[in-house]
């Protein structure tokens, strides 16, 4: 460990600032992009589903109207 | 081998494909990621010069790497979809844009924080830094000329030839600190001259460069599934998947 204190440890012998705000912000971007991608997956599925639930309706109601 | 790699020209067998590998992936980018920012940040020695700022190394240098070994993926996808008119390469094209536009922005923002207390100023309109600002215009553009049209045929060769193009501006970022004066550094990695950096700071260094591949690796497979499904939503298969669960 290269640091006294945790102190010590975000203070970055001064630099603090600029360390952090690189680290932060590139996590920041690193999971915006991860977590939007996942949230597609999920969206596209959904919608799949849906589609599939609603040609089954329309099936179900044109058998309906056929008897 | 191309009787090996012919099935996953389909589209079911390469999102069964993107899923096998999804998971290795994500165990080399999770470990990687702890290890290399715990590391970087706490464990590696201070910089004699530099102090406590040269930590931003640790994400500056992995990011711009992945930036353009990203792009360089992003081009050889282009030249695939076109030869062999690879319906799924030319997906992969557009899978990796997002994130190398991501890694490419980090490069920039890391390097302005980096440049701000080192140089004194935020940003300069230096060889490295505009010819990196290009590469992140490209990935903008490769995908807004992608989103453009409404037929995605000719969307997707028009996104190839961008992609192509774009690779002569891969050896001008690279080169650009020795054939122009700048205020940037030399590079840090050498193959045949390690004394650049000290060991203690190279393998923190190099497992974050792992990190940052797999994680480029991670998103772009959970993307390429995405464009995978996004293009064949009709059909039986992705039907049936999504039925399973």
């Amino acid at each position: 460990m290269q640091f006294d204190s945790f102190a010590d440890f975000i203070a970055m012998g001064g630099y603090g600032f600029y360390v952090w705000l690189s680290f932060g912000s590139c996590a920041l971007i690193l999971l915006g992009i991860l977590f939007s991608s996942l949230n597609d997956t999920k969206r596209i599925f959904s919608s799949v589903k849906q589609q599939a639930q609603r040609e089954e309706r329309i099936k179900k109601a044109k058998q309906e109207a056929g008897q | 081998m191309w009787k090996w790699l012919h099935p996953y020209a389909k589209a079911d067998r390469a999102y069964q494909l993107c899923n096998t590998l999804l998971p290795y992936f994500a165990v080399v980018t999770v470990v990687c990621m702890i290890v290399g920012w715990v590391w970087g940040l706490a464990y590696a020695p201070a910089d004699y010069q530099q102090k406590d700022s040269y930590r931003i190394i640790f994400i500056h240098v992995p990011s711009a790497i992945l930036s353009m070994g990203a792009y360089s993926s992003m081009a050889i996808a282009a030249v695939i979809a076109l030869v062999w008119q690879l319906r799924n390469a030319e997906l992969a094209v557009i899978a990796i844009a997002p994130v190398g536009a991501c890694v490419t922005a980090i490069a920039l923002i890391t390097g302005a924080a980096w440049g701000k207390p080192m140089w004194g100023a935020w940003w300069v309109w230096d060889a490295r830094l505009t010819s990196e600002l290009i590469l992140l215009f490209l990935y903008l553009g490769v995908l807004s000329l992608y989103h453009a049209f409404e037929d995605k045929k000719a969307a997707g060769r028009a996104a190839c030839i961008l992609a192509i193009v774009g690779v002569i501006n891969l050896p001008i970022i690279h080169f650009s600190v020795e054939w122009w004066n700048t205020l940037h550094q030399g590079a840090t990695i050498t193959k045949f001259d390690t004394k650049a950096i000290d060991p203690s700071m190279f393998w923190p260094l190099m497992v974050n460069i792992v990190a940052f591949a797999g994680f480029v690796g991670v998103v772009t497979l959970i993307r390429l599934k995405n464009e995978i499904l996004q293009r064949e939503k009709h059909r039986p298969w992705v039907r049936d998947m999504v039925e399973r669960g």
